[in-house]
């Protein structure tokens, strides 16, 4: 799709007739930190102009690489910045009944912790005034200080009326796993709001992308992200953290989904094992993670025939756990059918492309 | 059931297995096998005894620490697996036998013992353990039961001097693969580790990439998890890094005959990777102009990997879709682990589904191919009083 009318006219032309959409992750990227200036206090205004600080620097998206941005919005100077481009390209076209706004701003970069505060509180005015205020489709996700668990459910308890915002953004690569009981003051304050707790793609705390070091390619890290998911729904499941705070819901943002049957194998499989270890657990992991947990489809990184998909879909074990995502502007994908789950009509598509966001998410069914 | 009819149960199925902890009865075993050179510098120093094993008394392994997890049981390991006769389990060859290879008609085992020397921070230390180790594999396993054939222990993030190790010892032929840990410094195709590929080539012997290890990272993205449970469930993670290390470094399309074993470390995450990275690959392969192939072909071209832990699908039916979504029927070869706590038995791991000629490819002829063990004897009939 070269051009945002084509976009617009095969998407008219191929979703199914009356199909509610809910995309599950659209980005709002902070172009500057001036953006920010308006909601900043006096302090750090004045480090922003005497000090060359610009904010964190957030290495999860090489600006323009192929994964970043969607090749028609090349030209656009590489931001997807102001909510009229997002009307434009992704909730008019795709007739998209709501839209799960994030901020990847790499916050956790930042080691100041007062930095890190301030950064995380203009975030979420800024998001709240020139997001959420002007466009009704959208609800929001609250931006919190990624290395002080106690600031982070501070910034909640501080946000958590606010209508518009429906969850807790987090890194998915911490200084911590979440499940850890470091980060249960941030736990506690997401599920005493009743929202939905985020795990988002990237993440800048410190600790190299894989194990064993530092790869040599975007690529690589690109394609580890999917054990940095795996190792906190692990952790949130071993923790205990499903059992203290059984109202807790997680989503997986950018994820993709594929890897999600071998995880449940091989988490049941040690739980059986090794369960006297983590005693608190009363169910198989993937008891608690099919309750608990649901998965962006993008990347979409299972088989793209339908039979394909339809075998992980039933390993999955349910149809309940796939949430639909566009990631705009980010593309995984080269045309908008990629993004879509490789299946016609029917109530797994519907589930997928907007009931199951719809039941996590609270959200009224559009009339 | 009787011992007698067990056996000849398990006699009908030829078996080969490629993952077993062979130890070190005590740390005085190796010695040896030290060279003198080694065994006597330290003399006359009050605070460096002359003996290895008093260094490591002193001292320490110099290795990273950090990332402590109390294990399930001692060394991690069966608790009828400690021998009668003293020492720590699998460190004696007779109760090794008896417990192993003839309990199950053993054609053939490869040893990995896991001494901790490619993680040693002091690598002049670990090259010369490694020597004497694999002196100690040869004299004390190697030449005392036909069956066995072993990794060659290598002092891996000292590429050079593993590379001279491997030269030593390839014309040997019943040490059959190079052993590698998942957990390394920097992710295995990165440059440093080179040497060791070239060794590899030179010599046609597939490297073994097992389970452990540690290079000084949290083991997950996310920092260290709390549990044992989560470091076990956290390691397939570090192997997908190094599958990727080894297709975007350029290892396997430099080195064209270069095989790669993955030893314990599951496989049924294999198919998403590849889903995964195949869909990334079409995107960002600017960025790898040596990868000039799908990463999917080149991973079922170059690797290999054993069963245990055997992954349990939800329903046994899962299992032929796990196989069918690999695409690597020839590539699965079995092993027992032995004499760890997760021991797979060999006629109850695989699920009672699956075909004959799956069954015995895994079994037995997918690793006779593999490391060329045609010519091994079955049963135990190839003993032989050493």
């Amino acid at each position: 799709m070269s051009t945002q009318a084509d976009t617009a006219a095969w998407l008219e032309s191929s979703l199914p007739v009356g199909l509610a959409v809910i995309d599950a992750d659209v980005h709002a990227a902070v172009p500057s930190i001036d953006t920010l200036l308006p909601w900043l206090d006096a302090h750090w205004q004045e480090v922003a102009a005497t000090t060359q600080f610009r904010g964190p620097t957030d290495t999860a998206y090489p600006p323009s690489a192929a994964t970043s941005l969607r090749p028609d919005l090349a030209g656009d100077g590489g931001v997807a910045s102001t909510v009229a481009d997002l009307r434009a390209r992704v909730l008019d076209p795709w007739r998209v009944e709501a839209g799960i706004l994030h901020c990847a701003y790499g916050i956790e970069a930042v080691k100041n912790p007062d930095a890190a505060i301030a950064l995380a509180r203009s975030v979420n005015a800024w998001l709240a005034s020139e997001w959420l205020e002007p466009e009704p489709r959208l609800r929001g996700s609250i931006v919190v200080p990624g290395l002080v668990p106690q600031d982070a459910a501070d910034e909640v308890d501080r946000l958590g009326g606010h209508p518009g915002f429906v969850q807790v953004s987090v890194p998915v690569r911490s200084f911590a796993p979440y499940g850890h009981r470091i980060w249960w003051p941030l736990l506690e304050a997401v599920t005493r709001h009743g929202l939905v707790l985020a795990l988002q793609f990237g993440g800048a705390a410190g600790h190299p992308p894989t194990s064993v070091g530092w790869p040599t390619t975007y690529l690589e890290e690109y394609v580890d992200m999917a054990s940095a998911f795996q190792a906190q729904l692990i952790s949130l499941v071993a923790e205990g953290a499903f059992d203290r705070f059984p109202t807790l819901r997680v989503i997986c943002v950018e994820s993709g989904f594929a890897w999600m049957p071998s995880l449940i194998w091989r988490f049941d499989r040690l739980w059986r094992g090794l369960r006297r270890e983590i005693p608190w657990t009363r169910r198989q992991p993937s008891s608690y993670l099919r309750e608990h947990v649901r998965l962006t489809t993008q990347p979409f990184d299972a088989p793209s025939d339908p039979a394909g998909f339809g075998r992980v879909v039933d390993q999955l074990g349910s149809d309940e756990l796939l949430c639909f995502a566009s990631d705009y502007p980010h593309w995984q994908a080269d045309t908008p059918a990629d993004a879509l789950p490789p299946i016609g009509d029917g109530s797994t598509l519907r589930a997928i492309m907007a009931g199951n966001a719809r039941t996590l998410y609270r959200l009224e069914a559009a009339q | 059931m009787t011992e007698t009819t067990r056996r000849a149960g398990r006699a009908r199925e030829p078996l080969i297995d490629c993952d077993v902890h062979n130890a070190l009865p005590d740390d005085d075993a190796l010695r040896p096998y030290l060279p003198a050179v080694w065994r006597d510098r330290r003399d006359g120093l009050s605070y460096l005894p002359k003996e290895f094993r008093q260094v490591r008394e002193n001292l320490g392994d110099r290795s990273y620490i950090g990332a402590e997890y109390p294990r399930p049981t001692p060394r991690a390991s069966r608790v009828d697996s400690w021998p009668p006769g003293g020492g720590p389990p699998a460190s004696d060859l007779a109760f090794t036998q008896e417990q192993l290879l003839d309990a199950w008609d053993v054609e053939a085992a490869i040893l990995n013992p896991l001494l901790g020397i490619g993680e040693m921070l002091n690598l002049e230390l670990a090259a010369v353990l490694a020597r004497a180790s694999n002196d100690w594999l040869a004299a004390e396993w190697l030449d005392r039961d036909p069956r066995l054939r072993a990794s060659i222990i290598v002092a891996y993030e000292d590429a050079p001097a593993a590379a001279a190790e491997i030269d030593r010892l390839a014309g040997d032929p019943r040490f059959v693969q190079v052993l590698m840990l998942s957990r390394t410094i920097e992710p295995i195709g990165r440059r440093r580790y080179w040497p060791i590929y070239e060794a590899c080539e030179r010599h046609g012997l597939p490297i073994g990439v097992h389970n452990g290890g540690w290079g000084g990272h949290p083991i997950t993205p996310s920092g260290f998890p709390s549990f044992y449970l989560e470091d076990a469930a956290a390691m397939a993670g570090a192997f997908q890094a190094q599958v990727g290390s080894l297709l975007c470094d350029g290892v396997l399309t430099r080195f064209p005959s270069l095989r790669f074993v993955l030893i314990e470390g599951g496989f049924a995450w294999l198919p998403p990777l590849m889903w995964r990275f195949d869909r990334a690959w079409r995107k960002l392969r600017a960025e790898v102009p040596e990868l000039d192939r799908p990463p999917s072909e080149l991973i079922r071209e170059r690797f290999w990997v054993s069963t245990q832990p055997i992954e349990e699908t939800e329903r046994p039916e899962q299992f032929l879709e796990l196989l069918d979504q690999l695409a690597m029927p020839s590539r699965i070869m079995f092993s027992t682990d032995y004499p760890h706590w997760d021991f797979d038995a060999p006629d109850r791991a695989l699920p009672a589904l699956l075909p004959d000629a799956l069954r015995r490819g895994i079994l037995h002829d997918n690793a006779a191919a593999l490391y060329d063990l045609a010519a091994v004897p079955s049963g135990s009939a190839a003993l032989t009083d050493g």
